[in-house]
């Protein structure tokens, strides 16, 4: 945590679903270079605070500002072009794609040519499409992943599908990686190395991490602070010691668990 | 002794010499079979125009005819394509792009400037047409960022009907007569000439960033978004782009024919394309060219069933949605036609 303004800073957000009140006046800020964990029973809200951020879904009121700019009114792909980046709860790749593209795609909005360029294939359009592709290779091979890059996506195992998933978010180059119960469905050797994976990640691309696990031993070790939802509200928040310690969350959540 | 060595020596700088030359060999091959690899195509598609300019010559008026159906139906399964294969959307009115295209061009070579030489003509007439239904498809377009899917497909059904009601209201396009006494410009070569222009396109807009997001948003939206594709311009590009090949297939239709009326665009002739797109494969340039000519043997051979050849088209859409709905080739080309990303470092 730094004195720093904050990354991200969100303010009295909510969001009805009809008459379901999912996000119920939260605030929090983000700092540069943490990592903010987000628990909470099912249903509470913690993938609708990822959507909203994302603009997946709008808020129904309230501010978030990233990096000095108002994001609650714009589009999910503005918001990604801006630095935030996410997983999703259950995978969404481009099945049909290979995986190499993939990464790709998500690298597309930084390279540069016309459309009429791309029609005539001129000389600079080959330049930048290897620009992209050479991009996306080293980022692949990063991940050890790039002996399967011409693979259909869908062919991948479900563990590399999920290593996929990020590797693709990481392409956009985020400030800001959200990432939603990616450990979901992952024995302890797959969650262990998904750890280490995040870890080298975040020393890598020096970015700010959101991360929602159910897996309380994962998020506990590796969030700097931590954010407990119920019923879309915000119950507590604070450093992982403290939020062990915390009666309500006890009460709330950790009980269950811990009784 | 001496001698022996020699014989060795000797047999040693022959095998020597025989090793490099078989690699000198090996290699000419393989800069020769590089050089074919790179020119296939073009090689393929200039015997081909060849042929469109000979094989008139010697064939009768009859496989002519069908010869250039065959061309237009390919470019417009590829149109349709782009946006039901590789997009994954789901039109049914390609055949109010194709009636755009054709009655407009007409306007221009019935009326507007028909003593222009047909060597002017026709690429004017050929242009005007496929920008017209282009233009006209951005309503639409616009429509099919907020609904997707079946409401997709009923929004585009009702287009097709507004669109062939008011062709049918319009007296000065002929009303439900239509228009006679077209002049007949469309030939196999300037078919064919069509043909190279979509397929060049398509395939080229494909191979680039912008086929890529298509893909991507066929396969998911919501991710394509998290990546930061903006999903709604790329569908109304993508949408207008297959509109104005529709109305270069609906010129080249109108010059062959030479007759048209707003029975001609019917729901039939959705159905047809639809065929032919599911035929020879969803996401697949080669499947459309398969698709297509498929069916326009198919569609010459059940001729003798007359009005239950209609029956049968839609019959063959139901069997196909339901035992092979992504068709012969879906979501695979044939190499010739694939553009792999090694093919960008020249
Ligand atoms: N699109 C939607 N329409 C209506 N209700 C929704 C929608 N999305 C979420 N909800 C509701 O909002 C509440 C919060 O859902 P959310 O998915 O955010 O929970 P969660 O904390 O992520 O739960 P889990 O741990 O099961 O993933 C739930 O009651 C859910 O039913
Ligand atoms: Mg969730």
């Amino acid at each position: 945590m730094t004195l720093n303004a904050p990354l991200l800073t969100v303010n009295a957000l909510n969001k009805y679903f009809g008459g379901m009140h999912a996000v119920v006046d939260l605030s929090f800020e983000l700092y540069e270079n943490e990592c903010l964990g987000i628990i909470g029973p099912n249903g509470a809200g913690k993938t609708t605070l990822l959507n909203l951020i994302s603009g997946v879904t709008l808020s129904t009121s309230g501010t978030m500002i990233f990096l000095g700019q108002a994001m609650e009114k714009k589009r999910s792909s503005q918001i990604a072009r801006l630095g935030i980046a996410r997983t999703f709860q259950h995978i969404r790749l481009f099945k049909q794609l290979s995986v190499l593209e993939n990464i790709t795609t998500a690298y597309d909005h930084e390279i540069n040519y016309t459309l009429l360029e791309a029609l005539l294939r001129t000389r600079r359009m080959k330049q930048e499409e290897n620009k992209s592709y050479k991009a996306s290779m080293e980022l692949l091979d990063l991940f050890g992943m790039s002996s399967r890059a011409h693979h259909m996506a869908s062919s991948l195992s479900y563990g590399d599908q999920r290593r996929l998933e990020i590797a693709r978010a990481l392409a956009l180059k985020p400030r800001l990686l959200l990432l939603d119960e990616p450990a979901a469905g992952m024995n302890d050797a797959e969650t262990r190395e998904l750890l280490a994976l995040l870890r080298w990640i975040q020393r890598e691309f020096s970015l700010s991490m959101i991360l929602i696990e159910h897996h309380l031993p994962f998020i506990m070790e590796f969030s700097d602070r931590l954010l407990v939802l119920n019923f879309g509200k915000l119950l507590a928040q604070g450093t992982p010691s403290q939020i062990r310690q915390d009666r309500r969350v006890i009460q709330a959540y950790l009980g269950e668990e811990e009784a | 002794m001496v001698s022996m060595l020699y014989a060795l020596l000797g047999y040693f700088l022959s095998s020597m010499l025989n090793n490099q030359n078989l690699l000198q060999v090996k290699k000419t091959l393989e800069d020769h079979s590089s050089w074919f690899l790179k020119y296939r195509l073009l090689l393929l598609f200039g015997w081909l125009a060849v042929g469109s300019f000979l094989i008139p010559q010697f064939v009768n008026e009859y496989v002519t005819f069908v010869l250039i159906s065959l061309v237009i139906n390919t470019i417009l399964c590829m149109s349709l394509n782009l946006v039901n294969g590789y997009m994954g959307e789901f039109s049914l009115g390609h055949a109010a792009f194709m009636a755009l295209g054709a009655y407009s061009s007409t306007m221009l070579t019935l009326y507007i400037t028909p003593s222009l030489p047909p060597l002017l003509l026709f690429p004017l007439a050929i242009v005007i047409g496929g920008l017209s239904a282009a233009i006209m498809s951005l309503p639409i377009a616009l429509l099919s960022i907020k609904t997707r899917g079946d409401y997709l497909a009923v929004i585009t059904l009702a287009f097709l009907m507004i669109v062939k009601s008011a062709l049918e209201n319009i007296s000065s396009l002929g009303g439900t007569h239509g228009l006679l006494g077209i002049r007949g410009l469309t030939t196999l070569p300037w078919a064919y000439g069509c043909f190279l222009f979509t397929f060049w396109s398509l395939r080229n807009l494909l191979a680039s960033k912008w086929g890529r997001s298509i893909r991507a948003i066929r396969d998911d939206e919501v991710a394509a978004e998290a990546i930061g594709i903006s999903t709604r311009s790329l569908r109304i590009m993508t949408f207008v782009i297959s509109s104005f090949f529709a109305g270069v297939a609906g010129v080249l239709f109108a010059h062959q024919i030479q007759f048209i009326n707003p029975n001609s665009f019917n729901i039939l002739k959705s159905t047809n394309i639809l065929v032919m797109v599911y035929l020879g494969g969803v996401a697949s340039l080669s499947g459309s060219c398969l698709g297509a000519g498929l069916f326009t043997l198919l569609y010459q051979l059940l001729q003798p069933l007359g009005i239950w050849r209609s029956v049968m088209m839609p019959l063959l859409l139901v069997l196909l949605m339901i035992f092979r709905p992504s068709g012969m080739m879906g979501f695979r080309e044939w190499s010739w036609f694939s553009l792999t990303p090694a093919q960008n470092k020249e």
